[in-house]
C-alpha cells in the first residue's frame, strides 16, 4: 500500500481476516454469518414471492421458481434413482441453491461498501468452516441414508467388489468431504483474491472478463458440489444385490 | 458498527484455515435452510409442477383417445360413404339399362307396328292388283270372245 500514492476505497486484500463474535468461550465468524444471512433472506423472499400464488398456468417468479425445481429434481434424480430421489430432492436442491446463492452473491454484491470493524464481507462459500459444514453434512447423509436404507449390510460396499478394496474405501470417505470443502472454498476464495488483485492493480475493464469467469466457475462449483453430493447418497442408497 | 463485535475479549489470530464454532453453526443453519426451503419451495413448487405432469398426461391419454374415437368414426363414415356411392352407381347404371330397354323395346313395337302396316298395305295392294288383274283377265276373256263372235259373225 505504501507504494501507491492514493489508497482506492474498493481495492483492499485481506485475506484471513475475521469479524470475531464470541459465545461464551466459542469463536464464530461473524462477516460469514452477516453475508449468509442476507443471502439467505434475498434467497426465502424470492421463494415467498414466487410461491405466494401457484397457478398450474405458471406466470412471473414461478416460471423462475419451477425451472430451478425441474432442474434440481432433474441432478437429484439423475444421481439418486427414480426410486429415492424425492426424500434428497430438498437437501441436495438446498446445498445447490446456498451454494449457488453465496458464490454468485459473494461475486456480484458490492460488499466493500459495508465496512466491518474487522475482516469483511464476502461470499459465505469462500470460508473454510461452510465447506466443510456442508461436506460433512453430506457424509452424515451418506451414512444416514445407507444405513437407513440396508441396515448394517451397507458396510458391504466397502468390500465390493474385493476385500482388497477395504482400506481404500475408508480412505475414501474421509477423502470425500475433503475434496468437497476443499474444491469450492479454494475455487471461491482463488476467485476472490483473483479479482481482487487485478482490481487492486487495474480497477477498470481488465478485471471484468475475470469477473465472469469467476461467475462461471461459481455456478460450476454449485453444481458439481450438489452433483457429488448426490451421486454420494445415491452411492449409498445403490442395491449392488 | 462497533455493536458487531460483541464482546472485546481476546480476539483470536485468525487465518484462512481457521475451524471454530462457525462450523457446526453453519451446519445447524443449513440444516435449517433445508427444512424452511422444503416446507417453503419443494413441496409445494413439486406439487404444482407434478399435478401438472398428471394433468397433461391425462389430457393427452384423453386426446389419444378422442383422436382413436374420431379415426373410428371417420373410417365408419368413409365406408358408409363408399357404400352410398356404390349404391348410387348401381342406381344409375340401372336407371341407364332401363332406359335402354324402354328405348329399344319402344323401337322394336314401332318397327314392328310399321312392319306390320307396310305388309298390310302391300297385301292389300297385292289384293286389289290381283282384283283389278282379274277384272281385267275377265273383261279380256269377255272382249275376245266379242271379237271371236263378230268374225265368225262376217265370215
Amino acid at each position: 500500500m505504501a507504494l501507491l500514492p492514493l489508497s482506492l476505497p474498493f481495492a483492499e486484500l485481506e485475506v484471513g481476516h475475521h469479524l470475531y463474535w464470541q459465545i461464551g468461550n466459542l469463536n464464530l465468524h461473524g462477516q460469514v454469518f452477516l453475508s449468509s444471512w442476507i443471502l439467505i433472506g434475498a434467497l426465502l423472499a424470492l421463494v415467498v414471492v414466487g410461491t405466494r400464488k401457484l397457478d398450474r398456468d405458471p406466470r412471473g417468479v414461478q416460471n423462475l421458481l419451477e425451472f430451478m425445481w425441474d432442474y434440481l429434481r432433474d441432478l437429484a434424480r439423475d444421481q439418486i434413482g427414480e426410486k429415492y430421489y424425492r426424500d434428497w430432492l430438498p437437501f441436495i436442491g438446498t446445498l445447490f441453491l446456498f451454494i449457488f446463492v453465496s458464490n454468485w452473491g459473494g461475486a456480484l454484491i458490492p460488499w466493500k461498501i459495508i465496512e466491518l470493524p474487522e475482516g469483511e464481507l464476502g461470499a459465505p462459500t469462500a470460508d473454510i468452516n461452510t465447506t466443510v459444514a456442508m461436506a460433512l453434512l453430506v457424509s452424515l447423509a451418506y451414512f444416514y441414508a445407507g444405513l437407513s436404507r440396508k441396515g448394517l449390510r451397507f458396510f458391504e460396499l466397502y468390500v465390493e467388489p474385493t476385500p482388497i478394496m477395504l482400506p481404500f474405501k475408508i480412505i475414501e470417505e474421509f477423502t470425500k468431504p475433503l475434496s468437497l470443502s476443499f474444491r469450492l472454498f479454494g475455487n471461491i476464495l482463488a476467485d476472490e483474491l483473483a479479482v481482487g488483485v487485478l482490481v487492486y492493480l487495474v480497477p477498470l475493464i481488465v478485471p471484468l472478463p475475470v469477473m465472469l469467469l469467476g461467475l462461471f466457475t461459481s455456478a460450476i462449483q454449485a453444481l458439481i458440489f450438489a452433483t457429488l453430493a448426490a451421486f454420494y447418497i445415491g452411492e449409498g442408497l445403490h442395491e449392488s444385490h | 458498527m462497533t455493536w458487531l463485535l460483541l464482546a472485546e475479549a481476546a480476539v483470536p489470530e485468525g487465518g484462512l484455515f481457521d475451524l471454530d464454532a462457525t462450523l457446526p453453526l453453519m451446519a445447524v443453519q443449513v440444516v435449517l435452510l433445508t427444512f424452511l426451503l422444503n416446507s417453503l419451495f419443494f413441496r409445494p413448487v413439486g406439487k404444482v409442477v407434478e399435478e401438472r405432469e398428471g394433468y397433461i398426461s391425462t389430457s393427452l391419454a384423453d386426446a389419444k383417445q378422442k383422436l382413436a374415437q374420431v379415426e373410428r368414426l371417420e373410417a365408419d363414415l368413409t365406408e358408409q360413404l363408399r357404400g352410398a356411392r356404390q349404391s348410387a352407381q348401381t342406381a344409375i347404371v340401372e336407371a341407364e339399362q332401363e332406359v335402354d330397354k324402354l328405348y329399344r323395346d319402344a323401337i322394336t313395337t314401332a318397327e314392328t307396328e310399321a312392319n306390320r302396316t307396310r305388309e298390310k298395305a302391300r297385301r292389300e295392294i297385292e289384293e286389289q292388283r290381283e282384283a283389278a288383274q282379274s277384272k281385267l283377265m275377265a273383261k279380256v276373256d269377255q272382249l275376245s270372245s266379242q271379237i271371236i263372235q263378230r268374225l265368225l259373225a262376217v265370215s
